[in-house]
């Protein structure tokens, strides 16, 4: 009797390219679980995958538009959603997800992701926030805490971080959430919500970097879920002003915004396409 | 004081022996930790400067134009991606003559993303004004900004250094750091003539009209030229006071050679093993190292080369449709002389490839065995 070894599979195989596995992120590292949760919302939500493209801007995170099995797109730094944005508007048939990291989508990138918000461009933003930039070795972000300590910032970061769900409710985004990797159900429910709304969907994903950002403010992987378990509260509906990052005083998760307005492709539809026109160029 | 320090090091030991004030930059990979080092400095009174912590590499020369403008030494650094990023505002830097130094690590451009050693980077901002220094080894990357400083602020125009990815940036080298002391008398404090000064109130940036831009671009033109000349003089005082020698480029066993081989970065220094072991076997080579790229020693690279048979340029860069940026300008130089030697222009390591000794030596009897080129470019070791 012949024996054939078992090989290793993963329920989420189908959704990855095996060839880039391993992946680079590192152990301890919260993106895989904020990848995972994507991909598993992406599949319980019914969206059509055929018609699915995953945009990533550069960074930790932004390795994952390479390791899914999906027609995605590694961009430049910062530049992953005026990517996005314009397959959007090329084929409004795509279901557009951008899964990229703080750095990318608010720093360098941040002017994008505002004017995309405000725009109403009909495609979903995930973004994990893990407090600095990962990839080249820890230094400060724009969404590093105040005080905290980075490469960069060695006697403590002196500014304040963006508050990034009040940045998108500000800007106009329809839905707004935010989670941790530890709430693992609520990422994927909300992911899943933000994939099937129309408009522009933004979830924040809090996540750590024990080896980059967690060495140097003496947070172990371990510690950063208890804090993510102990001092953080859900509050479904909070005022976006509210939502600070400050452990210290507690950080507030939940969704924040759900509400309904036109995209991007209706309003310009609208203006520059009116029906007869439209419909001239159909029967041309 | 001798040290063994990576080539991110040398950068920011330099920077800190100039007594920069304004630091502004952001994070690429290989320059990270230039200004990982930088902001250490800064953060424990080491250094007494400001680091600006931006959200771009566009933000990052904006920040030093808005510091040099007020009137101080300004750094940044950056690498590929980055420095394409900063495009616009290094013509800006340039155009507003402000002697900001910027170093940038040579780094390949994307797609695919490729983080290894290749000057297409720098070389794509050739036409930004901006003054180009390439350095091989790590003394001379932090000779080479300390110099730089010099020469920014007597021709007021910005310095860009730059060397190669991980060959230089993260591979350690003994360094000798100078006693800052020593600099300070090389290096006066920076007191420009034109800066933002609340008593005497002056408006930068205005229009300038087809009656005289011209002119102005002219006068930047002439001053780029004089930068030839001024920075001879740095180099000359520079060995005055550290014993160490520079140019605007490097002679290497010439005075005879019938063929010479012409690199910039790290490559020079596999070619100079190669030259060393034809002159073994009795062949006449020699080698020139590239340093001052712009402005362009035309009337040097022409003496250097005017008189040899045979002339190998190596580029680790590419403008596809073209060819190599050296081969292209070297040529360039020597069309008007009459007796031209025959150029072997050779593209090799982009991406980080390494390029070794061996593949000098294969490259060099290729242009001894052929009376001309057989491709222009030649793109050796290419896979089939």
């Amino acid at each position: 009797m012949t024996q054939t070894k078992k090989t290793p599979s993963h329920p989420l195989d189908e959704l990855l390219r095996l060839d880039r596995i391993p992946h680079i992120w590192c152990p301890g590292c919260g993106i895989g679980t904020a990848f995972s949760s994507c991909l598993i919302a992406m599949k319980t939500s019914g969206i059509d995958l055929q018609k699915t493209v995953m945009v990533s801007g550069i960074g930790c995170s932004g390795r994952g538009a390479g390791y899914v099995n999906l027609d995605s797109y590694h961009t430049t730094h910062g530049r992953a959603i005026p990517f996005a944005t314009g397959m959007k508007l090329a084929n409004p048939e795509l279901n557009v997800i951008v899964f990229s990291g703080d750095g990318d989508l608010f720093a360098i990138g941040g002017n994008h992701f505002i004017h995309a918000a405000r725009r109403n461009v009909d495609m979903t933003i995930i973004c994990v926030n893990n407090f600095n930039y990962g990839m080249t070795g820890g230094q400060v972000a724009a969404t590093t805490p105040y005080q905290a300590k980075t490469t960069t910032t060695p006697m403590g970061n002196p500014e304040p971080p963006f508050n990034l769900p009040l940045l998108a409710y500000a800007s106009g985004a329809t839905y707004v959430s935010r989670w941790t990797i530890l709430h693992t159900r609520d990422l994927m429910e909300s992911i899943e919500e933000a994939l099937l709304k129309r408009g522009f969907s933004f979830i924040e994903v809090l996540a750590p970097c024990p080896v980059n950002y967690g060495r140097r403010n003496k947070e172990k992987a371990l510690d950063s879920l208890k804090i993510y378990q102990e001092r953080t509260i859900i509050k479904n509906n909070a005022d976006p002003t509210e939502l600070d990052i400050d452990f210290d005083r507690g950080v507030v998760l939940g969704k924040f915004v759900d509400q309904d307005r036109p995209t991007c492709t209706e309003m310009y539809d609208k203006t520059c396409r009116p029906t007869d026109l439209s419909e001239e160029s159909k029967a041309a | 004081m001798k040290q063994v320090i990576k080539g991110n090091f040398a950068v920011s030991h330099g920077v800190k022996l100039c007594r920069v004030k304004v630091i502004s930059a952001y994070p690429i990979t290989p320059q990270t930790t230039i200004v990982e080092e930088l902001s250490e400095m800064c953060a424990s009174g080491e250094l007494d400067a400001k680091f600006i912590k931006v959200e771009s590499e566009h933000s990052a020369m904006a920040g030093v134009i808005g510091s040099s403008t007020a009137g101080v030494r300004s750094f940044t650094a950056t690498s590929s991606q980055g420095l394409l990023l900063m495009h616009e505002v290094l013509h800006w830097a340039a155009g507003a003559r402000l002697p900001i130094v910027l170093a940038n690590v040579n780094r390949a451009v994307g797609p695919g993303w490729n983080i290894w050693a290749d000057q297409t980077d720098s070389l794509s901002q050739r036409d930004t004004g901006l003054i180009q220094v390439y350095c091989e080894s790590n003394q001379e990357v932090l000779d080479s900004v300390i110099m730089a400083y010099k020469l920014a602020e007597k021709v007021s125009l910005p310095v860009m250094l730059t060397y190669d990815a991980f060959f230089l940036s993260h591979t350690s080298e003994i360094v000798d750091i100078p006693e800052i002391e020593q600099v300070d008398e090389f290096l006066p404090p920076y007191n420009p003539e034109f800066r933002i000064d609340i008593n005497n109130p002056r408006s930068f940036g205005g229009m300038i009209g087809p009656d005289y831009y011209f002119e102005e671009r002219y006068i930047m033109h002439k001053d780029a030229l004089k930068a030839l000349e001024y920075y001879q003089q740095v180099c000359k005082e520079f060995e005055e006071i550290f014993g160490r020698e520079y140019d605007i480029c490097e002679e290497y066993r010439t005075g005879d050679a019938e063929v010479i081989v012409v690199a910039a970065g790290t490559i020079t220094s596999v070619s100079r093993i190669a030259v060393d072991k034809f002159r073994e076997e009795g062949k006449k080579v020699g080698l020139m190292k590239l340093r001052m790229f712009r402005p362009v020693p035309v009337e040097r690279w022409r003496k250097v080369l005017g008189n040899v048979a045979k002339v190998v340029v190596m580029d680790r860069n590419l403008t596809a449709g073209l060819g190599g940026v050296f081969a292209s300008e070297i040529q360039a130089a020597l069309y008007p002389i009459e007796n031209k030697p025959m150029v072997y222009p050779v593209i090799a390591g982009l991406g980080g490839r390494d390029v070794t000794p061996d593949d000098i030596e294969g490259i060099i009897n290729y242009a001894l065995s052929n009376d001309k080129p057989t491709d222009v470019p030649l793109f050796w070791g290419l896979k089939e």
